[in-house]
């Protein structure tokens, strides 16, 4: 708990310290690692490798959107319909994605994104396609202007603190025990009396609404939205966050979202080939530490300590 | 008349192409249960790869076997470095698969550029084939011809050979063949190999319709997927006979319906996961 | 893969300090500092990698100064993703302090930018086409020296019409914003000189193949308009021939579809084929000849479109920096010095209209084989061409924008 203190304490002095261009690259960081939490809760403690999390990101935000552009209605209205509207979605597809497990899981979540990315790109009168729906507005909670970049970083840090929060209480809640236990002994549960499916499916809508959640992050910091961010790509990167940082543990896709988020935006100025660099990270991370970087460091650490 | 003519000539083509690529893939996946996200990446190098030796032999046919050969070794170095490392993290197979795919796409454009280069079509195949009134380009019937040649060998080795017995039993059941003695990593490399070779040459194949550009690997390895969980993973018949289904559905449905062309393309896989995992032909629920 | 090591110390030295004194103010005599947003990876790599040599190759002639100054240039690779560009953006304005932009290469990135170059006011000189940016929705700092997407296909509307005498056609484009301001400018040219589009068809942006679309071609049509960016343009040329089509339907193309980066790796099927561009490597100015051959000569392949756009950005940044004895830090009165005056440029004179857009000359050209390589020479020259054509503005802006709705397709038979 004292780490987590000070981990706090340390994001919240950090524009005190940094410049503009620095907050802006925390905001995501954060944006990307509730995205990555969202993943987490599917594979870390449910053993559903998903491939298609973009999804839910992608469509809260085209819902956020298009409420504001068709509809001309506030956020009041919008942030609500985005999260039901992509909650909903989620539900439906874990009907479909639930009937199968491990690889034929991983193929129809895939499947499931890669038909909304194509209607993004396609349905042309709706979604304007290729073009993105841009002319956004960030949401002013009380009536704070958000458009400052320290502005919209302390207000992403609370919705981050928040999500975590309510993810850390679910892990640690029986429901979250059970779903650790379908996770490794799925046969077993069943036998003892739980309802394996069900229990997945709601953690299937769980995660698919804190997806929703990061996705509603994600348009108000870009303040446009374009069908790539529901891409392959992008599931694909968030899935790296949560291996990279350890799958299965609370920190381990904040660390992995902030390596990508460095090794994509930051690290990419310096060097030219840095699509090949984030497919090595991705490559060496995964063969050689498979279990993730939190637990890797803490294993380190902790035979650092014993032998003290 | 001719428009239905065509677009049934069409989709049978582009289904050829298809074989070409899902067939490796199928096998690989069926025998190793690896998702081989690197797949479009290997038909797009193979097609880079074919460009380079066009120029120094300039045969169509000798280049694709040459550049199938290749991509073979790479498949093999991959396979015995790198995926033999994660055995039984099923997962981590189909990331690192994916993070090599990255790599390949990035290498192929630092070394060939980002320029779309064309693959000649072979001089006595380039005018088109007049029948009946109907103009049809006679590279893309080669590309079917091919495409059944192929079928046809590759039943041949899987069917009747010992090596295509010893891999229908790893993909029937893995443990059992190795009980039995059957050397089943030294047949992972061999038909990852395989795959590779087959994509590879698929690419210099597929060269004159597709020419060889950065994104190739992209567009091609959705098709590879669907036409595999269709017809049923690790089984020949059911690539072949996923890939011409695809090859119709993509067609004519994007001819027909063109707004839904992402839904037509992936609603019968979906489909076919949800209500019938095993595929229309496979051994087992992917 | 390259590691700029000098590059990397000298930003980290200079973000920490800027970082910590946020309100640094910069002395006249400090370079200029100039960023290129690119695309240097992915699919649109090709166009992005020229668009960064040509610059180089104007900064280098004039040893890395412009109107006195010297010039850093930084670069930003979007990736072809629109959210990127603009996160790129925000890293040159934020990081490097850039002043002055040139780019982005793609519509779609320019659109998701949009928002951030008013906020930040950033001088932009722009490569990307999209049509409203310098319309109905004009942004302030932006600029564009190259051309809106229908710019250069209303002119060959009316060469098709008037010069050809078709009188049927029909058109395909990508399936993107590009593509359809591109056909609906052609669209109505043509419709207003008595000639009638019969088909209209947009593939996606990635089909991987033709055959389905050359299926439905009609047969009784005069010609076809290609409005493709990237590759595709000379893809369908090919795969025309092959079905034996050619002959049949003539092709004529838009801005991007034969383009000289393409235009290398094609073959006879291309010969005679007429586009139209604001741009050729054949234009023969003492500016143009110079920079082809110059370029030619260090590439080995002839300018296009993405190496002429940064080019004639850079002349136009240049000659305003002039006028303005180098003073970037006046925003306003740069954006001001731009839009009055003309500028002398590798394709042509230039002005740019009270909308930020430019009016020059559209070249028709036609693809002719010269010292053994292909090429467009020009046959004709529109000149003053405006982003409204023949059209009055107020009106042209009181109707929505080009799109695939607008204007309404007439005459499409079944």
């Amino acid at each position: 708990m004292k780490r987590w203190i000070v981990l706090l304490l340390a994001c919240i002095a950090l524009p005190l310290v940094s410049g503009e261009y620095y907050i802006n690259l925390a905001s995501q960081i954060l944006i990307f690692a509730v995205f990555a939490s969202s993943i987490n809760l599917l594979l870390g403690y449910g053993g559903l490798p998903t491939l298609g999390h973009a999804a839910y990101l992608g469509v809260a935000a085209y819902l956020s959107a298009l409420v504001a552009l068709k509809f001309g209605l506030g956020h009041l209205a919008a942030a609500p319909a985005a999260l039901v509207g992509t909650t909903l979605m989620a539900a439906a597809f874990g009907l479909i994605a639930l009937r199968a497990t491990g690889l034929g899981f991983l193929m129809l979540t895939l499947a499931l994104s890669q038909v909304l990315w194509g209607t993004a790109l396609r349905w042309v009168s709706v979604t304007d396609g290729d073009n993105g729906l841009r002319g956004l507005a960030r949401p002013a909670p009380f009536g704070i202007n958000l458009d400052g970049a320290t502005a919209f970083y302390y207000f992403s840090l609370v919705i981050t603190v928040i999500a975590l929060a309510f993810m850390a209480r679910f892990v640690s809640s029986p429901f979250g025990a059970a779903l650790k236990g379908t996770r490794d002994q799925a046969r077993r549960m069943s036998a003892l009396g739980h309802d394996v499916w069900m229990i997945r499916w709601l953690t299937f809508i769980y995660a698919g609404f804190w997806g929703a959640v990061s996705g509603l992050l994600f348009v108000y910091y870009h303040k446009y939205i374009h069908p790539v961010s529901l891409s392959l790509a992008n599931s694909a990167e968030g899935l790296l966050a949560v291996i990279a940082g350890g799958s299965g543990t609370l920190a381990g896709p904040l660390v992995g979202a902030a390596i990508v988020m460095l090794l994509k935006n930051y690290v990419s100025a310096y060097v030219e080939r840095w699509n090949m660099l984030l497919g090595f990270v991705f490559v060496v991370i995964v063969v050689f530490m498979p279990e993730g970087v939190v637990p890797g460091v803490k294993r380190l650490w902790r035979r650092f300590i014993s032998r003290a | 008349m001719q428009y239905w003519a065509i677009q049934t000539l069409n989709s049978l083509a582009l289904g050829g192409l298809l074989f070409l690529l899902a067939a490796g893939f199928s096998l690989i996946f069926g025998l190793m249960r690896i998702a081989n996200l690197t797949h479009g990446a290997l038909y797009m190098l193979g097609a880079y790869i074919g460009v380079s030796i066009l120029k120094v032999v300039p045969n169509l046919w000798a280049a694709a076997i040459l550049s199938g050969l290749v991509v073979a070794a790479f498949g093999g170095v991959l396979e015995k470095l790198v995926l033999r490392k994660l055995g039984g993290n099923v997962l981590g197979q189909v990331l690192v698969t994916l993070g090599i795919a990255f790599i390949l796409a990035d290498f192929c454009l630092v070394v060939w550029g980002g320029d779309p280069i064309p693959v000649p079509t072979p001089s006595w195949l380039q005018q088109p084939l007049r029948v009946a009134g109907l103009a049809f380009p006679a590279y893309r019937l080669a590309v079917v011809v091919i495409a059944v040649l192929v079928g046809i060998i590759l039943f041949y080795f899987i069917e009747k050979t010992r090596l295509g017995a010893m891999i229908r039993a790893g993909v029937d059941d893995r443990e059992m063949a190795r009980a039995v003695g059957i050397p089943v990593s030294r047949l992972f490399t061999t038909v990852f190999c395989l795959g590779a070779a087959l994509a590879g040459a698929g690419g210099v194949i597929g060269g004159p319709i597709m020419s060889a550009y950065p994104g190739l690997d992209a567009d091609m390895l959705p098709l590879a997927l669907i036409v595999v969980i269709l017809g049923g993973v690790g089984s020949l018949t059911g690539a072949f006979v996923g890939s011409f289904v695809t090859g119709f559905v993509y067609t004519f449905g994007v001819a027909l319906l063109p707004d839904l062309a992402y839904v037509i393309l992936f609603l019968p896989m979906i489909l076919v996961i949800a209500f019938r995992p095993r595929g229309l032909f496979g051994k087992f629920a992917a | 893969m390259s590691f700029n090591r000098r590059r990397f110390i000298q930003a980290t030295g200079a973000t920490a300090a800027v970082s910590a004194f946020p309100g640094v103010s910069v002395s006249q005599n400090a370079p200029i500092r100039l960023g290129l947003m690119t695309v240097k990876t992915g699919p649109l790599a090709s166009g992005g990698i020229d668009m960064e040599r040509a610059l180089v190759q104007y900064l280098k002639e004039r040893n890395n100064t412009l109107a006195g100054r010297k010039v850093e240039l930084f670069v930003g690779d979007s990736g072809g993703v629109p959210a990127q560009s603009r996160t790129k953006t925000q890293e040159l304005v934020e990081r490097d302090r850039i002043q002055v932009m040139i780019g982005p290469l793609d519509t779609a990135s320019a659109l998701a930018t949009d928002d951030y170059i008013r906020q930040a006011q950033l001088l932009t000189l722009s490569v990307a086409a999209a049509e409203d940016m310098t319309q109905r929705k004009p942004n302030p700092w932006f600029t564009r020296g190259t051309s809106t997407s229908s710019q250069c296909s209303m002119p060959l509307a009316e060469y098709c019409a008037k010069t050809l005498k078709m009188k049927r056609m029909a058109v395909i484009a990508d399936d993107i914003a590009y593509g359809h301001e591109m056909c609906a400018g052609f669209m109505r040219v043509f419709e207003d000189n008595g000639g009638k589009v019969v088909q209209r068809m947009f593939p996606p942006l990635t089909v991987p193949d033709y055959g389905t679309y050359l299926a439905q071609l009609k047969t009784n049509v005069d010609g076809i308009f290609l409005g493709f960016a990237g590759s595709n343009g000379f893809r369908f040329v090919r795969q025309m021939n092959e079905f034996g089509l050619i002959k049949k339907v003539t092709p004529v193309g838009g801005m991007t579809a034969l383009d000289e980066a393409v235009l290398r790796n094609m073959g006879d099927e291309a010969l005679g084929i007429v586009t139209s561009c604001w741009y050729s490597a054949e234009i023969q100015n003492p500016i143009n000849q110079k920079f082809a051959a110059a370029f030619r000569n260090e590439w080995k392949y002839d300018p296009g479109f993405y190496a002429a756009a940064t080019y004639t950005e850079a002349a136009v940044l240049d000659q305003t920096l002039q006028r303005i004895k180098g003073n970037i830090e006046d925003k306003p009165g740069f954006m001001k010095a731009v839009r009055s005056g003309t500028f002398d440029t590798c394709r042509g004179p230039v002005r740019f209209d009270q909308y930020g857009n430019v009016v020059g000359n559209i070249y028709i050209r036609k693809v002719e084989r010269k010292e053994g390589r292909l090429v467009n020479r020009v046959i004709h020259t529109y000149p003053n061409v405006s982003q409204f054509w023949t059209y009055k503005p107020e009106e042209f802006l009181k109707n929505p924008v080009y799109s695939r709705d607008f204007p309404p397709a007439k005459n499409l038979e079944p």
